[in-house]
């Protein structure tokens, strides 16, 4: 009976080896400089790449944290310094309860919020969307940190004299750095990969995207509409791009790992 | 660190703004249909204006209808042309009308997966009603044999693939289909959405194919081109005057001769099932939907620009990707029609 | 938080010790409102999220009722929407992949936490963290290029050929369906089970696997019999949490389910989930009872999910509570 629960342990996480290793073989063949580099070409003609879905992708991912991270952050200040226990209660059970939200539900509710009334697909709306769901990630790993900082710190500073955000400022959110860094890259890599969301507010652009107010590609919805086409370069491509989307998401999941485990550093001033 | 990266931002940002003026960006969407058509056009005007970029996505013809009336992109694109309701409907909402700009011709053909079979198949009415209402279910029927002696069909079950979402090659599908069973028009019905009685659903001309390309014994509709550029057998298909045409340049361009004399001030027309012997049977034009007025005149300047470029520069392009080119007369017509725009 | 003039502390160490015009003088109020003003957005985000899908689908409600959930036929031609076949298709693949999932998560977090030496545990672990954190196109593009032709060529006709007496595995084998997208769902649901699983049990105390030994109970009669038991109501809770994930997924569904809105015993069958015909049909549904409905569809999967994570979060909670209370049960 013991050995069965190994077998299931070494079924659960050859998975993803298979996972990585089938990417890595079909996207490793298909990465080539025209991949980074190139825009796509008309259907049907080889030699396009992606490089306006990366860089989609990096502008939806910037606007996302400018939008996810402060509210975030700074609500999680509210909630581990300052709020009550009702308030704490209330603004935790609304985040848990964005978090459990449908990425396709997001969706539809950035369509209505910004596609609609600004009668425009655009980065915003997708930005907004992505936001959205880096909020809960980044708020409850936050609190949980910021309250991890013992009393002690806080009384220090409180007896040199330092006013409250003073000493959040300077002394527990510096202690609590680590882990704050850690959330925030995790929920990056969480709406790295999502699609979802990008089909109705994006919606996707065969060309470079100026600003913020026009549809943009990105690279997860590339890898949808090329997986499920029948041309042989689009499924190429889409090994080659998920590649590079799980690489990077995977790169960033070990790093936040690697930062949180090398322990909480306690600032000397 | 955090001041540095700050400040990174904070010009990135603005530089995000100060990018947006660089060029004028247009957006289109709607029909699978002549996708490859419009990605080289949009693509080959793009070289000669690159100040402009349309930039056209493809989610099938509904979504052109409803995005261009909520007013989201600037221009829409369909096969199945609106109906008088939701041209209604955009007046209603806009003040303004939606102008129908029949771009090129092209044609929904049948193309079908079967091991060991390579050939091309010829399709009566029956068998390809049959097959589509799910009363036919095995490639050996006799209402397929019937027409194909000679090949040796399987004994397999028919994988019917259709459209999941609003599509104008749908439409053109279904409208044929109305014309020539009457069990599928009192049954089903033609839309751009109907209610399948059998079969998978695939996103858009490219999911169409996709599906039918990895499904052995299946059967899907799709634009000629999809099925050309994947090296994909078509089949012939019955036409009203008793002959089995295949879709090319020529067939099409046949189907569309007797709409041609006709052709009504807003270009809404079917030609499925048309007139004559080597017309192929299952052709449509496809239609840019523009609005009448535009806000912005640069955007109006643009799109009227491209619209003149291409009925003349841009039929060109369209036989080396098989879609014919548009009747001289239709052409004329709306080079007329055009100055609508304001 | 209010106002008051004594010096002595009374909730933390920092609570109403000064008046509120020191604070505010010192920065404090403004911080403080500053940052309930980000943590009030949350809520009001949350609430206006709520507001629009009930709102948004208040068309349809007032036309179908409650016929939306017992109509099968989804017709946009004649405006007739029924919701059946997607709750169908929904509830089916989250069945299929719990079916598969549970019993190899939960296997697999017992060898994490009762067997594995603690570094070949963690490792483990981490790896199968990782494996929560993929993509779901990236699962549906491996579901389109390996899981379907799979299934197709090999699995499904094995299963006909060996089950086909049972209605849940007649019909033709198209390769997509309840089944094929069950299976993706699985995959991806098995590193919450795992994870949320081996973390309560970890949790129990150790005098509870002790208690059972000393009492001569073999290794793996004092984990299933008494370990396990202990932290049942958390092994629910990750199984509740994988359901809700199982019922949101989109990308990975709709491109392996088949996009037919069917209701079929077959597991064979091509289907349609709530997530994939909104992702396909939310763009172009033309008329507003077409989006409406839609939106309502969107509503019911909102309220599902919300059910099932507010019930694991309780569930493990729970456990975790009982883990490091008093110890007795």
């Amino acid at each position: 009976m013991l050995a069965m629960t190994g077998v299931c342990a070494f079924v659960a996480v050859s998975v993803l080896f298979l996972i990585l290793g089938y990417l890595v073989y079909h996207g490793g063949t298909s990465i080539n400089w025209n991949f980074f580099t190139k825009l796509p070409t008309p259907v049907g003609e080889t030699g396009g790449g992606m490089a306006n879905a990366i860089v989609g992708s990096g502008k939806l991912l910037l606007l996302a944290t400018l939008i996810g991270v402060p509210i975030g952050f700074f609500g999680a200040i509210y909630l581990a310094e300052f709020s009550g226990a009702t308030t704490a209660f209330v603004v935790r059970y609304a985040a848990d309860l964005l978090n459990g939200v449908p990425s396709i539900v997001i969706g539809i509710f950035a369509f209505i919020l910004v596609v609609h009334p600004f009668k425009h697909f655009s980065t915003l709306a997708g930005g907004f969307a992505l936001g959205l769901m880096m909020i809960p990630i980044t708020l409850r790993s936050t609190e949980e940190f910021l309250r991890g900082v013992p009393n002690a710190l806080r009384e220090a500073a409180m007896a040199l004299g330092a006013s409250k955000w003073k000493t959040i400022a300077s002394v527990i959110v510096p202690a609590a750095y680590r882990g704050i860094l850690t959330a925030i890259l995790l929920a990056f890599a969480r709406v790295a990969g999502e699609t979802a969301p990008l089909l109705f507010t994006a919606l996707g652009n065969r060309f470079w995207s100026p600003g913020w107010n026009q549809p943009t590609a990105a690279l997860p919805e590339m890898i949808y509409r090329y997986a499920i086409s029948p041309y042989d370069d689009w499924n190429r491509q889409a090994w080659a791009a998920g590649l590079v989307l799980l690489v990077l998401i995977l790169v960033i999941n070990i790093v936040a790992r690697a930062i949180l485990s090398r322990g909480i550093a306690v600032p000397r001033s | 660190m955090k001041r540095i990266t700050g400040l990174l931002l904070v010009v990135l940002a603005f530089a995000g703004v100060l990018w947006a003026d660089s060029a004028l960006s247009i957006t289109g969407a709607g029909a699978t249909f002549p996708y490859p058509m419009y990605s080289k056009w949009f693509d080959e005007y793009h070289k000669k204006n690159a100040n402009l970029e349309i930039n056209y996505q493809s989610i099938g013809s509904g979504g052109g209808i409803r995005q261009v009336t909520e007013g989201t992109v600037d221009f829409g694109a369909t096969d199945g042309p609106m109906n008088d309701e939701q041209i209604k409907a955009y007046q209603d909402k806009h003040g303004f009308a939606i102008l129908h700009f029949p771009t090129v011709l092209g044609a929904d053909v049948p193309t079908y997966n079967i091991p060991g079979v390579d050939v091309e198949l010829s399709f009566t009415q029956e068998a390809i009603a049959g097959i589509f209402l799910g009363t036919i279910t095995k490639w050996n029927d006799p209402a397929i044999t019937g027409s194909n002696k000679g090949v040796s069909l399987p004994a397999n079950d028919i994988v019917v693939v259709h459209r999941s979402e609003g599509s104008g090659t749908t439409y053109i599908w279904t409208d044929y289909l109305s014309k020539i069973s009457d069990e599928w028009k009192t049954k089903v019905g033609k839309g751009a959405s109907v209610n399948w009685p059998v079969g998978l659903g695939g996103k858009g001309n490219e999911g169409v194919t996709g599906t039918v390309k990895n499904t052995p014994n299946s059967i899907g509709y799709v634009e000629l081109i999809y099925a050309i550029q994947n090296k994909m057998p078509y089949g012939r298909v019955k036409n009203s005057s008793g002959a089995f045409v295949k879709a090319d340049l020529a067939s099409v361009t046949a189907a569309a001769a007797a709409a041609v004399k006709n052709m009504p001030d807003d270009f809404r027309v079917s030609i499925t099932d048309a007139p004559g012997k080597t017309a192929y049977p299952i052709s449509s034009f496809t239609w840019l939907l523009v609005p009448a007025k535009f806000s912005d005149a640069n955007k109006r300047d643009a799109i009227k620009g491209f619209v003149k470029w291409m009925l003349a520069d841009g039929q060109n392009y369209t036989e080396a990707l098989s879609y014919a080119k548009l009747p001289k007369e239709v052409v004329a017509k709306e080079l007329k029609a055009i100055d609508k725009i304001q | 938080m209010g106002t008051t003039t004594t010096t002595v502390p009374s909730a933390g160490p920092l609570a109403g010790s000064r008046s509120f015009l020191s604070r505010l003088r010192q920065g404090d109020e403004i911080a403080r409102m500053i940052t309930f003003l980000f943590a009030a957005s949350v809520v009001l985000v949350t609430v206006l999220l709520v507001f629009e899908l009930w709102q948004g689908s208040d068309l349809s409600r007032h036309k179908f009722g409650f016929n939306f959930f017992r109509t099968s036929v989804w017709d946009p031609i004649f405006g007739q929407f029924g919701a059946l076949p997607f709750i169908y298709g929904t509830l089916i693949t989250a069945a299929v992949s719990l079916l598969i999932a549970v019993p190899l998560g939960i296997g697999a977090a017992i060898f994490l936490a009762e067997l594995a030496p603690a570094r070949v545990s963690d490792t483990l672990e981490f790896f199968i963290d990782l494996l929560a954190a993929v993509p779901s196109v990236i699962y549906g593009v491996l579901g389109i290029f390996i899981v379907v032709p799979l299934m197709r060529q090999y699995i499904q006709p094995a299963l006909k050929h060996s089950l086909g007496f049972l209605p849940l595995f007649q019909g033709p084998a198209y390769g997509v369906g309840f089944l094929t997208a069950g299976v993706v769902l699985a995959i991806m649901v098995i590193p919450y089970i795992i994870s949320v699983s081996r973390e309560v049990l970890l949790s129990v105390p150790r005098d509870q696997r002790e208690a059972a030994l000393s009492l001569g109970a073999t290794r793996w009669e004092s984990t299933w019999k008494v370990v396990v038991p202990f932290a049942r109501a958390g092994i629910f809770g990750s199984i509740f949490l994988a359901l809700a994930r199982a019922l949101g997924e989109t990308m990975a569904v709709t491109m392996v389910i088949g996009n037919t809105p069917t209701i079929s015993a077959s597991l064979f069958s091509p289907g349609y989930s709530i997530a994939a015909v909104i992702a396909n049909e939310f763009t172009e549904a033309v008329g507003d009872l077409h989006t409406e409905s839609l939106i309502e569809l969107a509503l019911v999967l909102f309220i599902l999910t919300f059910i099932l994570n507010g019930v694991a979060r309780l569930l493990i909670v729970a456990t975790s509570q009982r883990g490091s209370g008093m110890g007795n049960v």
